[in-house]
């Protein structure tokens, strides 16, 4: 029998990977709004283990709505990506440090 | 309506003053002198109207406020108004010398390009010494004790292109500096004590500070009263150049005459001697304070009068001669005399700014030469100077039947007849300054007037008019003043409303009559001796057997290198204590400005702050995912901490 904690367990292990991720990559743009991808998921996980073992639906209606929301943000992530790409002629993270003076 | 008048008094030379100074110079010097000198010629008619109805009318004497400046807390501070016998009769003398040297600057200034200016400044002086005089309260004194200091100021370096005159301005500026800080510091303890500042609620709270000790360490303390007083005198010590304060005053001769007449010998340098007079209720009740006075007046007295012997410039001779008249009046003070030495006060403005005036009237008819080497056997070519000029010396002197020798014959008397400590030591000197006084004032008038006259200056010729007038007017009080008011004003009971001191009787040890009787009293005291003893010597000096002083100055050549060198205090001042202090000024800004507050305060907030900054900057790499993880790493810092806490309260 799966407990609640398994789960628990489960998204925190996605968390971690989508944390780890953004953090170690050195390489491309994509791979942190795909970690950033993860993250959500992980908390949505979280969401639908609470709402079953707590017997609410309430939980799930929520990850309804934060999935489209992700997907309309990954989206407008992409367009900037592309508009970035066009501009810059990289998407190379290491170089993007415009931030930075 | 005498109110009224009093302030119509006081304004009218402001008026007069801003008026000639914006005005002047496009309208020209007719307007200039007519406004001045209208100004001035109403104040002093009305000033002589408001001593006629009070002197017939006691009961109009009045102290009255006339605005509220400024209110803290329950202390108030009021312009006021107090016009009794001693105010009214200062207006009048003020306003008085001060018109006749309106009228002689016409002809003084003539040719100045600063013509405009100069009237400007001698009637804003006017209405400064005049608040100071009709003052009510220690702000209002202080406020006119500082105008009147500025105007001396302004008037002393009136030819600013002179480095001497800049340098003398700066001297008397910066020594009255010292002097009114003693005065503040007096003004402060008194009000601290008293709670007010106006003079009536003083003067009453006096018997009761009397009692007051004031704690300068734990263990040692003074009577609040005596330190109060003897403040109130450095600041006298200052505005009236008394030892060893008084290096300002014969520099000050760097200004125009007319400015050494009116400001250095006639009115302002005696506001230390009007406050004396004016401070009488505070001052009769500390002993200690009169013979700190009395002490300081009387080497005064003596001091500077020797000083006059060896200079050579005309107005410098003077100017010692007022040093040491002022030291008089303060002796006068010190000896509760304080009638006497108003009286003085007045005679000596009189015949002081007349020998002033006569001064100028010589250096105009030489062309600006003030060297008494170089004039001589003046007396042929300006009758009218000479003559006043004599009548002015004599007075100066003490002669009998000028005004000079009743108010000096009483003055001395009062320090005979004083039991004060140290009245013996304030009685030869005052005697021995007699001597001195007409030995320098005989040598001044033989050297300039007799002898043989030199060849270039043959053809010299009296000046002008408005120069001579004056000097004719001032000679008229030099000689009569006194004959009527010595009475009332020093024996009896004039100044009563005003001053506190102690009965005639118990002050001169006489019973005034009459002038004629006071006048048989100079055969009885030694002081008419000693004076006519001084103008034999003057005239064996410097007309029989004029060798005799350059063989005294070569036989006492210490001595005389001592006078020559004014004691050697300008060379104290300059070389010990301004040195002294100009390197520690220097040290100071040195160490505390620069090194501290500009490199350590100031800069140092910067550099700090900078490097902070930098340092703070490497944090910001620009890259996303150094971003990322700080906001991570804040995330969970924050949750971590709510988790925690959520968990030490439920347990």
């Amino acid at each position: 029998m799966l407990t609640l904690q398994s789960y628990l367990t489960l998204g925190a292990i996605i968390f971690s990977i989508g944390v780890i991720g953004i953090v170690i990559n050195r390489k491309n743009i994509i791979i942190i709004m795909m970690c950033i991808e993860l993250l959500l998921i992980a908390v949505n996980f979280n969401f639908i283990a609470f709402s079953y073992f707590n017997q609410d639906l309430a939980g799930q209606i929520f990850v309804f709505f934060i999935l489209t929301v992700a997907a309309a943000e990954a989206a407008i992530g992409l367009a900037i990506l592309v508009a970035l790409y066009r501009n810059k002629k990289t998407i190379d993270v290491q170089e993007l440090n415009s931030l930075r003076n | 309506m005498l109110y009224q008048l009093s302030v119509l008094v006081l304004v009218v030379p402001l008026i007069g003053g801003i008026l000639a100074g914006f005005l002047g110079k496009t309208t020209g010097k007719t307007f200039t002198n007519t406004v001045t000198i209208f100004s001035v010629l109403a104040s002093f008619l009305i000033s002589s109207y408001i001593l006629y109805t009070i002197l017939n009318q006691p009961d109009l004497i009045f102290n009255q406020n006339i605005y509220r400046w400024l209110e803290i807390g329950s202390y108030s501070f009021n312009i006021g108004l107090l016009i009794d016998n001693l105010t009214a009769s200062m207006m009048v003398v003020v306003t008085f010398i001060s018109l006749m040297v309106h009228i002689y600057s016409i002809g003084y200034m003539h040719d100045d390009p600063g013509y405009h200016r100069f009237f400007s400044y001698i009637s804003l002086f006017t209405f400064a010494m005049l608040s100071l005089v009709m003052a009510n309260n220690f702000l209002q004194l202080f406020f006119g004790w500082e105008a009147v200091g500025v105007m001396s100021y302004l008037l002393i370096g009136f030819w600013f292109t002179k480095e001497s005159a800049i340098k003398a301005n700066f001297k008397a500026f910066i020594i009255n500096r010292v002097g009114d800080m003693f005065l503040l510091l007096g003004i402060a303890l008194l009000f601290s004590l008293s709670g007010s500042l106006d003079y009536s609620t003083v003067f009453s709270s006096g018997p009761m500070i009397n009692n007051q000790l004031f704690f300068i360490t734990e263990n040692l303390s003074v009577s609040a009263l005596t330190l109060a007083c003897i403040l109130l005198f450095g600041g006298a010590m200052g505005k009236s150049a008394q030892m060893p304060l008084h290096v300002w005053l014969p520099d000050s001769m760097e200004g125009p005459t007319p400015i050494s007449a009116l400001i250095h010998a006639a009115t302002m340098v005696t506001a230390g001697v009007f406050m004396l007079a004016r401070m009488s209720p505070l001052f009769e009740l500390s002993e200690s304070a009169l013979s700190f006075v009395l002490i300081i007046g009387s080497i005064t007295a003596i001091t500077t009068g020797l000083l006059g012997l060896v200079q050579f410039d005309i107005k410098r001779v003077i100017a010692y001669s007022t040093l040491s008249q002022l030291g008089y009046m303060v002796v006068a003070a010190g000896v509760s005399a304080y009638s006497a030495s108003l009286f003085h006060l007045m005679t000596h403005a009189f015949f002081k700014a007349l020998l002033f005036l006569a001064a100028g009237s010589v250096i105009v008819a030489l062309h600006h030469e003030q060297d008494i080497r170089n004039m001589g056997g003046l007396r042929k070519r300006l009758p009218v100077t000479y003559t006043t000029s004599l009548i002015g010396t004599l007075a100066l002197i003490g002669f009998p039947g000028f005004s000079g020798f009743f108010s000096k014959d009483a003055l001395i008397e009062a320090v005979a007849h004083s039991t004060v400590y140290a009245h013996e030591f304030a009685y030869y000197c005052v005697l021995i300054g007699v001597f001195v006084t007409s030995l320098y004032s005989f040598r001044l008038l033989f050297i300039v007037f007799h002898g043989p006259l030199s060849e270039h200056n043959n053809n010299v010729q009296e000046p002008q008019l408005s120069i001579v007038l004056p000097l004719i007017l001032l000679s008229i009080p030099s000689v009569f003043v006194a004959w009527p008011t010595v009475g009332p004003m020093v024996f009896d009971s004039f100044f009563s409303n005003s001053i506190v001191q102690p009965t005639s009787i118990e002050l001169f040890g006489y019973e005034f009559t009459d002038s004629l009787h006071f006048l048989t009293h100079a055969l009885s005291g030694p002081v008419t001796y000693i004076a006519i003893s001084g103008i034999g010597v003057a005239y064996l000096f410097y007309i029989k057997q004029p060798e005799i002083p350059n063989k005294l100055a070569l036989t006492f050549k210490p001595i005389y290198k001592l006078l020559r060198e004014k004691y050697y205090f300008d060379y104290l001042y300059e070389n010990i204590l301004a040195k002294f202090f100009s390197s520690l000024g220097n040290s100071l800004w040195n160490l505390g400005d620069i090194k501290f507050i500009d490199n350590y305060i100031v800069n140092g907030t910067a550099r700090k702050i900078e490097s902070l900054s930098n340092k703070a900057q490497l944090l910001q790499s620009g890259y996303i995912y150094h971003y990322a993880l700080m906001m991570m790493l804040g995330l969970s810092v924050f949750l971590g901490w709510v988790i925690i806490n959520k968990i030490g309260m439920a347990s």
